[in-house]
């Protein structure tokens, strides 16, 4: 308790730069190493960007991030938006699963949060919106 | 994010600087098809030697290209990813169907071999 960051954003693709630095801000804290600094980043970047292009179509509305230390090298980072929520959650988890219609989305972008935390939850209901909770453990050089 | 184009022979090297993202990953390709057209290039080497950050927006991106280059005889190639980059693109099996090399000159000597033969 008492480390714990709160943080609310337009949730708008500009800001994605913003989260997730404000998310290597907060984990640099427990001294990671650089790789899970980057894997950390690269989590907070697509649930954000997620938020933004799907939960809220472009359009914007807030973004809630919270961080906290679930113990001394294992953070949590929660992110939650208000839009249309996710009707199939496990369907929107599949690798290379997309509502894009155009070429140019991947459908990776739970993948790439699943393979670079520890673990993650998702609670979604349709038009109220969606929170992604991940965790990971840190390999720090004091914990050793 | 800047991108540096460079044409060596009937290849466009994009080299890209900086973070690719979601936000950043429209403009990205837009700059990209128009060089392509502008160039009439036949081959394209994405060279991510100056990438510091790159979520996965950038597998869209590049498989977009590799369709839109797909239709005609062209070749395509990675270059100069750094681990947690090529981690992404190994995720979505990026490597099964684009080549990857440490430098765009190996790239660029591989299509001219293969124009030769």
């Amino acid at each position: 308790m008492g480390k714990e960051l709160k943080v609310q954003l337009e949730g708008i693709l500009e800001n994605q730069g913003l989260a997730r630095a404000i998310a290597a801000a907060y984990v640099s804290q427990a001294d990671p190493t650089v790789e899970e600094l980057t894997e950390v980043k690269t989590a907070v970047s697509e649930a954000f960007s997620n938020a933004a292009i799907h939960g809220y179509g472009m359009k914007g509305g807030t973004v809630n991030m919270e961080f906290a230390f679930t113990s001394k090298d294992t953070v949590m980072i929660k992110i939650m938006d208000k839009g249309v929520g996710i009707e199939n959650i496990a369907m929107a988890m599949e690798p290379l699963y997309t509502t894009d219609t155009g070429q140019n989305r991947s459908g990776m972008g739970f993948t790439v949060m699943e393979s670079f935390m520890d673990r993650i939850k998702v609670d979604s209901k349709p038009g109220e919106g969606t929170a992604v909770t991940m965790i990971k453990k840190l390999d720090t050089y004091y914990g050793i | 994010m800047e991108i540096i184009f460079n044409v060596m022979g009937n290849t466009l090297i994009a080299e890209l600087l900086g973070e690719l993202d979601h936000h950043a990953a429209d403009s990205v390709r837009q700059r990209i098809d128009s060089a392509l057209d502008n160039y009439r290039a036949q081959n394209l080497v994405f060279d991510f030697n100056k990438v510091t950050f790159m979520d996965s927006s950038g597998i869209g991106m590049i498989l977009g290209r590799y369709r839109k280059m797909g239709e005609k005889d062209n070749n395509m190639a990675i270059v100069g990813c750094s681990k947690p980059i090529r981690n992404i693109l190994n995720m979505a099996g990026v490597f099964s169907i684009i080549d990857y090399y440490n430098t765009a000159e190996e790239a660029v000597e591989v299509f001219d071999r293969k124009e030769v033969s």
